[in-house]
């Protein structure tokens, strides 16, 4: 709650200067317009002009806004112009990619952790392709899943699992491993087997270590979809509303579906921090 | 089909060696270190080519490794140019311009709490966005050629490299403070001479994870449009003309050029923050 008024106080200047770029950005064509027909323009005029265009260069906050909800409240679900349509096809690949990813994580981080062959042949790897640029041959897997007769969901979920997979498997091996030496002894002198230590000790003491890489993974995903919407004229999802947007210079379109996708990533990240919250509660590891 | 089998057999062949080299005292040797995974890496190709080759896949859903390496040597000044117009026009020079705004950022709002509480948690909100998405917008201000990329870069990379060096800056100690307190430095003297170097780790921290953000933003952003050379514009077209080979290099260069980027920074790093434990005793 202390930080509540400067938040809001940093939030007010944003819009604030939001509100001066528009004006700036948009004087152009009002003026252009204005010599076109031959009379000036007075500064209310101009103001009131910029906050009002058709394709505004930079569209003020209320148009967005506007848009939004035009989008979202404004039409039928199923409607095709509704960002609620979009938002779902892209939220669901995003999920399907992340449950991927994530599965696909954990396991080879279990492997990692218990086969030394594979943490020292796999492991640089892993961390290797974190400083490649993934998210190129995301148009790559989209043409290439469709010539073999993939197409729709999976090719987009594909690319967001290959996204969230690496951040889970650095974090979940980073986890496995972090119960300290004196535990481990303690395991030993219980003589637990290897499935036991695991399921006991080693899975708890990674969740603090899974949920920070799954928010990470999260919004990674979400990217992932969107980014594999973009090449080979998909139709639907927040993505395709972006280049659609981008095409045929609506900015208002392209403004309304990236808060959109930015509500989405927030939302996402939010369910995993409460989920976090409650699962690390009941195991007593809050602070 | 013996190509098929001769690589799996090659695969388990190595991956036995490996296990066997793994469980040896020889492998907490350096070499052997680097050794294993450089092995496995030449295996995935070999399996790849025989896979490739073995099974007739055609070269339109996977060129073989061969087949990628004869299409980098042959286009070698083709891939130079989309180098240079992506990576070092677009990416680092965005690079550049975003790291340095965020940083004087921080350092501008270092003496006002009351804006470091309002502008972090926003930073730390902007940073887990998709951002990627602002491309097209910028695309239109900024026009086809590299500016656009470098503006999309900028806004990529500041985030999270505000929210590092906000987090570094407050890192030294409430001792060392003080210390520096009695002998009297002034504030600018504290920031240079303490405040600064403390909070290089984290800032080091932010600036790799601005690499591949950067490589990232110069690609995406050529996919809504570019002029006709660049990374980004090749893999979209060579997509489209189902040239996948030519996908794939260009894929190979962006690799490499993300990973020498991100070992010059860790250089960099290692060269400055020589005194931090994580760098101690690695020599």
């Amino acid at each position: 709650m202390r930080s509540l008024a400067p938040i809001l106080t940093v939030l007010a200047a944003i819009v604030a200067l939001w509100y001066a770029g528009t004006v700036r950005l948009n004087a152009q064509w009002t003026y252009d317009q204005a010599a076109r027909a031959g009379v000036e323009v007075t500064f209310r005029e101009l103001l009131a002009d910029t906050m009002a265009q058709e394709r505004p260069v930079l569209p003020a906050p209320h148009q967005v806004a506007q848009g939004l909800w035009d989008g979202v409240f404004g039409q039928k679900p199923s409607s095709k112009r509704s960002l609620v349509y979009h938002g779902q096809v892209t939220l669901s690949a995003t999920l399907v990619g992340f449950v991927i990813g994530t599965l696909a994580g954990i396991l080879l981080a279990v492997g990692i952790v218990h086969n030394r062959a594979m943490d020292l042949s796999v492991m640089p790897w892993a961390i290797a392709s974190q400083t490649i640029p993934i998210l190129a041959i995301a148009p790559m897997v989209i043409v290439v899943l469709a010539s073999i007769g993939v197409t729709g969901l999976l090719p987009k979920a594909v690319i967001s699992a290959y996204l969230s997979f690496f951040p889970v498997v650095v974090g979940m091996v980073k986890g496995l491993r972090s119960p300290d030496a004196m535990q481990l002894d303690l395991l030993r002198t219980y003589s637990a087997s290897p499935a036991a230590t695991f399921w006991k000790l080693r899975l708890p003491a990674s969740m603090p270590y899974l949920f920070a890489s799954l928010k990470v993974s999260v919004a990674a995903s979400l990217v992932g979809a969107i980014v594999g919407e973009l090449p080979a004229g998909a139709s639907a999802g927040l993505g395709a509303r972006l280049l659609s947007g981008s095409y045929y210079g609506q900015t208002i379109q392209i403004w309304a579906a990236l808060f959109a996708a930015a509500i989405l990533a927030a939302g996402l990240v939010t369910v995993i921090g409460v989920i976090e919250r409650g699962t690390l509660r009941r195991m007593g590891m809050d602070r | 089909m013996s190509w098929l089998w001769g690589a799996v057999i090659f695969w388990l062949a190595a991956w036995a060696f490996n296990v066997w080299l793994a469980n040896r005292p020889v492998a907490r040797s350096r070499a052997v270190q680097l050794f294993i995974p450089a092995l496995f890496g030449v295996t995935l190709l070999i399996l790849w080519e025989g896979i490739v080759r073995g099974l007739d896949v055609p070269g339109v859903i996977l060129p073989a490794p061969s087949a990628i390496w004869a299409t980098i040597r042959a286009s070698l000044p083709v891939l130079a140019g989309d180098f240079v117009q992506t990576i070092l026009k677009g990416a680092l020079s965005g690079y550049l311009i975003g790291c340095g705004a965020a940083v004087l950022t921080a350092i501008a709002i270092d003496r006002s709490p009351f804006l470091q509480r309002g502008l972090l948690p926003i930073g730390n909100f902007v940073a887990a966005l998709p951002i990627v998405g602002i491309a097209p917008i910028l695309v239109m201000w900024f026009g086809f050629d590299w500016q656009s990329k470098a503006a999309v870069v900028v806004v990529m990379v500041f985030f999270p490299v505000l929210v590092n060096t906000v987090a570094g800056l407050a890192a030294s100690e409430r001792m060392q403070r003080d210390l520096m307190a009695t002998w009297g430095a002034s504030y600018w003297q504290t920031l240079v001479k303490l405040r600064l170097p403390a909070a290089m780790p984290f800032i080091f921290n932010g600036l790799k994870i601005a690499t591949t953000l950067a490589l990232i933003g110069a690609i995406v952003a050529e996919f809504f449009g570019s002029p006709t050379r660049g990374m980004g514009f090749r893999i979209s077209t060579a997509v489209g003309q189902l040239s996948l080979d030519m996908v794939w290099a260009e894929i190979a260069v962006a690799a490499l050029a993300g990973s020498a980027f991100y070992g010059v920074v860790a250089l960099i790093e290692k060269g400055v923050t020589f005194w931090h434990p994580s760098q101690r005793g690695r020599t």
